[in-house]
């Protein structure tokens, strides 16, 4: 489903500053309905992997292709048809600011075409699965780290995408809404979603039990099938 | 498609309504565009009006000496009318001027007593010459100076009024020009104020535009919104600076009066209202619209 093929990434530096290397000849494939973890220490690589798969970034050198299209090679118009199918948590959260906790929710699924009725009656649902229904009304400044964090999750899954790229999606949650988030997407994938997790969290990469990639210096240094945090 | 549409529009009303700030600070300064465009348009008519009243009133006059008959100067009109620079030509007998004397001047007492000392009728017949434009009065004067005319005419206050006939016409096209240009200059800068204001309102907007493109939605859907808000402001922009426009031609109408007497701006508006209607919601609508589209375009690259 998801196919990298010696990806290189490279960040010019502004002025003397000499480039980055974010990614190094990375290849690796991802298959339909896997729930796959991408470890590493920050600055290995994980967000600009991500990026890069959602057109957000374009690499340096290498393709990668997803359901046999070439993301790189879209054109602008393009996009929005590849986004739709990504539910992404960012890092940063990107809740749109000038919308509530609801109309972030909300908006994605109008973004797809999804009718009023379904969405007066999914969002609620959502926002009760990420235990913010009393949040509902509140923009994202008036948010706590961990709110905003599961807005962004019950953002990612509302549009029933077919991959779920989670970006450090527990990194504001306290362990009780940590198991709770990791239970949903492990949920979400039994269903039948492909779940590509970035996060530095040993305890929930060992409890998984899952695939697991472990970046080091921008390189792919580890592979499992049934992967162990080991850094 | 109609689904999309009407979430465009509600989605741009929500941010109007919500942006209090912004929106105010953008109606503002459209107003003030609007009203710029209008006040150029009025002063574009007005000073048309002045320039047109004022060249209306210069003429030369031809005085006869007194023993020439009627029949004579009715010749000359005659024969004055079709000279192609002529405009008009006005008899004027000795006892017309008589009476336009009296008339003008019956409140002065001491002009009227010493009219009466004089006696009789000291006045000229004349005939009152209008030209094309300024430039023929020359070509009229010289006409009338040969020698044909020689043994009937007193004299031709073309040279007496030449000076002052010739700066008005400069003046009037200088001022002409002058307000021109001018009122142009002051359209482009409000212009480019509001396409600033705008830009910088959405400058905010950016991160919220690229969060958009980033969870999947087409360039179509983020940017009619904004199309939407610009047109609120346009709108809402445009009623404003009617009813002050109204308002400011209702008030100031009866004095501008009494300076300039014929010129009524209250009734030269209602009479181009709806002209002055399209301009200030075209002007409304089309800097809203097109300043934002401009300035989205930057934030949809991502």
């Amino acid at each position: 489903m998801i196919k990298f093929e010696d990806i290189t990434k490279i960040y010019l530096g502004h002025g003397e500053n000499p480039p980055i290397k974010a990614l190094e000849n990375v290849s690796f494939e991802i298959k339909e309905k896997e729930f796959v973890s991408i470890v590493g220490r920050s600055g290995a690589g994980k967000t600009t992997l991500l990026k890069l798969l959602m057109a957000e970034e374009k690499p340096t050198q290498g393709q990668i292709f997803f359901e046999d299209k070439e993301v790189n090679n879209l054109k602008p118009g393009q996009l929005p048809q590849l986004r739709r199918k990504i539910g992404a948590v960012f890092q940063d959260y990107k809740l749109l600011p000038s919308k509530t906790a609801y109309e972030n929710i909300a908006y994605v699924m109008e973004v797809i075409g999804a009718g009023d009725e379904e969405i007066r009656r999914d969002v609620p649902l959502i926002l009760e699965i990420v235990g913010l229904t009393e949040r509902a009304n509140n923009f994202p400044a008036e948010l706590s780290g961990g709110e905003k964090q599961r807005a962004a999750i019950a953002r990612a899954i509302a549009n029933r995408p077919e991959v779920i790229l989670a970006d450090e999606p527990t990194g504001n949650l306290d362990p009780y809404h940590t198991l709770d988030i990791i239970r949903l997407l492990l949920k979400i994938q039994e269903m039948g979603t492909t779940v590509v997790l970035a996060t530095h969290n040993k305890e929930i990469i060992n409890r998984l039990g899952k695939r697991v990639i472990t970046l080091e210096k921008g390189r792919i240094v580890r592979d499992e099938e049934r992967g162990r945090f080991i850094l | 498609m109609i689904t999309a549409i009407k979430r465009i529009f509600k989605l741009g009303w929500s941010s109007f309504t919500r942006d209090g700030g912004i929106a105010t600070a953008t109606i503002f300064i459209l107003v003030i565009t609007i009203f710029l465009v209008s006040l150029l348009f009025l002063f574009q008519n007005i000073s048309q009006f002045l320039i047109s009243s004022l060249q209306e009133k210069v003429d030369i006059s031809v005085y006869f000496k007194e023993i020439i008959p009627e029949e004579d100067i009715l010749n000359v009109e005659k024969e004055l009318s079709q000279i192609p620079e002529v405009k008009n030509v006005k008899y004027v007998s000795k006892e017309e001027a008589l009476e336009i004397f009296v008339e003008r001047h019956k409140d002065d007492p001491v002009l009227m007593s010493s009219l009466e000392e004089v006696g009789g009728n000291p006045f000229l017949a004349s005939l009152n010459i209008k030209a094309w434009e300024a430039s023929q009065y020359q070509k009229v004067a010289d006409f009338l100076e040969g020698p044909r005319f020689e043994n009937l005419i007193e004299k031709v206050d073309y040279y007496q009024r030449k000076p002052v006939i010739e700066r008005i016409f400069s003046l009037t096209s200088a001022a002409n020009k002058a307000g021109i240009s001018l009122s142009i200059a002051l359209v482009v800068v409000a212009i480019l104020v509001t396409f600033n204001t705008i830009r910088l309102a959405i400058l905010n907007q950016k991160e919220e535009i690229q969060i958009q493109r980033l969870v999947g939605a087409s360039n179509f859907f983020i940017r009619g919104p904004f199309l939407i808000q610009g047109t609120i402001s346009g709108i809402l922009a445009f009623l404003i600076c009617l009813l002050l426009f109204t308002l400011i031609c209702w008030v100031f109408s009866p004095k501008i009066e009494i300076f300039f007497p014929g010129l009524n701006i209250f009734s030269f508006f209602t009479k181009n209202f709806w002209t002055l209607f399209l301009i200030q919601i075209f002007t409304g609508i089309l800097l809203g619209i097109i300043s934002s589209t401009i300035a989205i375009r930057k934030y949809l690259k991502v």
